[in-house]
This record gives structure tokens, C-alpha cells and sequence, in this order.
């Protein structure tokens, strides 16, 4: 991962998959493209995630994920080095994704204004504690499809906020800047969006589904 | 002493260890007696644990060639 200030000098001779992303960064406003494939091989995974978590639809995040590396290596010359790259690439991957969700005409649902406040004490329902091991229970396939399904059953205004926060684990400071929201913003829906989550995860992961839901006490 | 709704309040700073120490010790207290909130500052602390815990899905060879073949065509030369 690329560290912020003036990135190092590249040794001669070290493969591209060696050097971190201020070197590739570097190589690549230098005109060396295949640093920047070395980039993108490095990042795409996490930033299809990304815009599918956002977007919710695959086709969706694959446009994005394609716009969001064109864009950034249209203006790597302009990457000053102040952030991480892999941060600046969350930023623009973000600002694709919620350009798409907008461009989302016949969505009706798609709204990212501030929702009517409601009460936290509402999101908390289901009271029942969890097996130690959910991930024994069910295969990295299975877990993969809930984790999913339970972010896109999310409001998109607070699946932002979550995939950012908790997913990217970028700050609430990061967060706030790149949804262009203010940091009580951020907070309230992360609060709200972690109890939602909890709420459908229990659902798959209760001890002994079934069982009563007090059954521990 | 903590409400409920004052634990809900408290439990994002708590779960992220950004709770000054007066705070931390009263949410402590809470889900010490309270059960409920206990169960909900777990399952909540669970539910951050996995999302942080699942890797990625790989992406296709076939979007990465696609990926590839579009830096190619925007720079205007062939990328290994």
C-alpha cells in the first residue's frame, strides 16, 4: 500500500508487482502505462466490490469499476500524493457509482437526501445471540451471498456509509468528505445502518435457529 | 447510569474505541446488567467482524482483459 509525501525512487530492475503503489504512481505519471495495469491487477477486486455494493447490480459495477480506473488514469498527473492511492481511487470509484445509482431513472427508490429521522430504538427488534462461528455454518460462497444480499437490502443512502466506513474502513472524516456530507451525518447513518445489517444477519446466524430467542437467558 | 437509548446512542463510539474512558466505563456497566444490549452491542460487534473478514470475489479474466484492452485504446498502445 502507498504511503502519503514524495514517493521513492523505483530500484532498477524490480518487477512491477514489487513496488508499492507511490512507486507505480510514480512510474505511471512518468508514461509507464503497465505500472498503472500493475495498479489496477493490484485494486480491482476491492473496487468492483466497491461499486457493487454501491450500485447494487453487476452490470452497473462493471462500467464503474471500468470508468473509475480510465478516469484515474486520465488524472494521475494531477495526483499530488497526499492521500493513499487506493483512497483517492475509493473517491472516484464512489463519485462513478452514485453518478450511476442517479442516472437510475426508472429506480424510483434511489434517493441519497436525508431521510426522515427516525427513532434507532425502532431498528432493534430481533434480540438473539449469534453462534460463535457463523462462517462454520455456511460456505464462503453462501456467507458471500448473504453479506451481500443484507447491504443491498439497505437504503442506498446508508449502504454508502457502511460499505466506506466498515468495508474500505476509511474514517469518518474520509467518509464524510467523499459523500460530501457532514460528520453527524456520517455517525447517524452508520448507526443506522449497522443495527439494520445486525437485524437481517440474525436472521441467518441466531444460535440454533429456531430455538427460543431468550433461550440463553 | 445509562439508559437503553442512551447505550444506542453511545454504541458506534464504543464498538470503534473512540469513547472517551467515562463513557466506555458506563456503556461497560450497561451491558454488564442489561442483557438485551448486551445481545445487540455483540451481534452488531459480529456483524462488523464479518463484513471486515470476507475477501473479495476475483474478478473475471474475461473483465480484466476488457479492462486491459480499454487502457490500451484510452493511451493509445498495447498493455502487457
Amino acid at each position: 500500500m502507498a504511503t502519503s509525501g514524495t514517493p521513492p525512487p523505483a530500484e532498477p530492475g524490480l518487477a512491477l508487482a514489487e513496488l508499492d503503489d507511490a512507486a507505480l504512481v510514480a512510474q505511471t505519471q512518468a508514461g509507464k502505462v503497465e505500472a498503472f495495469a500493475e495498479l489496477m491487477k493490484r485494486h480491482d477486486r476491492k473496487i468492483l466490490r466497491l461499486a457493487r455494493h454501491i450500485t447494487g447490480n453487476e452490470e452497473d459495477a462493471e462500467d464503474v469499476l471500468q470508468e473509475s480506473f480510465l478516469n484515474a488514469f486520465s488524472h494521475i498527473g494531477k495526483f499530488a500524493g497526499n492521500s493513499k492511492f487506493y483512497t483517492w481511487l475509493v473517491r472516484i470509484t464512489v463519485n462513478q457509482a452514485l453518478m450511476k445509482l442517479r442516472k437510475r431513472k426508472s429506480d424510483k427508490q434511489v434517493s441519497l437526501d436525508e431521510p426522515v429521522a427516525g427513532d434507532n430504538e425502532d431498528l432493534v427488534r430481533e434480540i438473539a445471540v449469534w453462534d460463535e462461528t457463523p462462517e462454520r455454518t455456511y460456505s464462503q460462497e453462501e456467507m458471500r451471498r448473504i453479506l451481500d444480499e443484507a447491504i443491498e437490502s439497505l437504503e442506498p443512502i446508508y449502504r454508502t456509509v457502511f460499505v466506506l466506513r466498515d468495508v474500505e474502513e476509511l474514517s469518518t472524516e474520509e467518509t464524510a468528505q467523499t459523500l460530501e456530507i457532514s460528520i453527524p451525518a456520517v455517525k447517524s447513518r452508520l448507526l443506522r445502518a449497522r443495527l439494520q445489517l445486525r437485524e437481517r444477519l440474525t436472521q441467518y446466524f441466531r444460535r440454533g435457529k429456531g430455538d427460543d430467542a431468550f433461550a440463553y437467558l | 447510569m445509562l439508559t437503553c437509548k442512551d447505550f444506542l446512542g453511545w454504541l458506534n463510539d464504543y464498538l470503534d474505541e473512540t469513547a472517551d474512558e467515562e463513557v466506555k466505563a458506563q456503556v461497560k456497566e450497561h451491558i454488564t446488567n442489561c442483557v438485551n444490549c448486551w445481545v445487540v452491542y455483540d451481534t452488531t460487534k459480529k456483524t462488523l467482524q464479518v463484513y471486515k473478514g470476507m475477501e473479495p470475489k476475483e474478478v473475471p479474466d474475461a473483465l480484466r482483459a476488457k479492462l486491459l484492452e480499454a487502457l490500451a485504446k484510452k493511451c493509445g498502445k498495447a498493455v502487457s
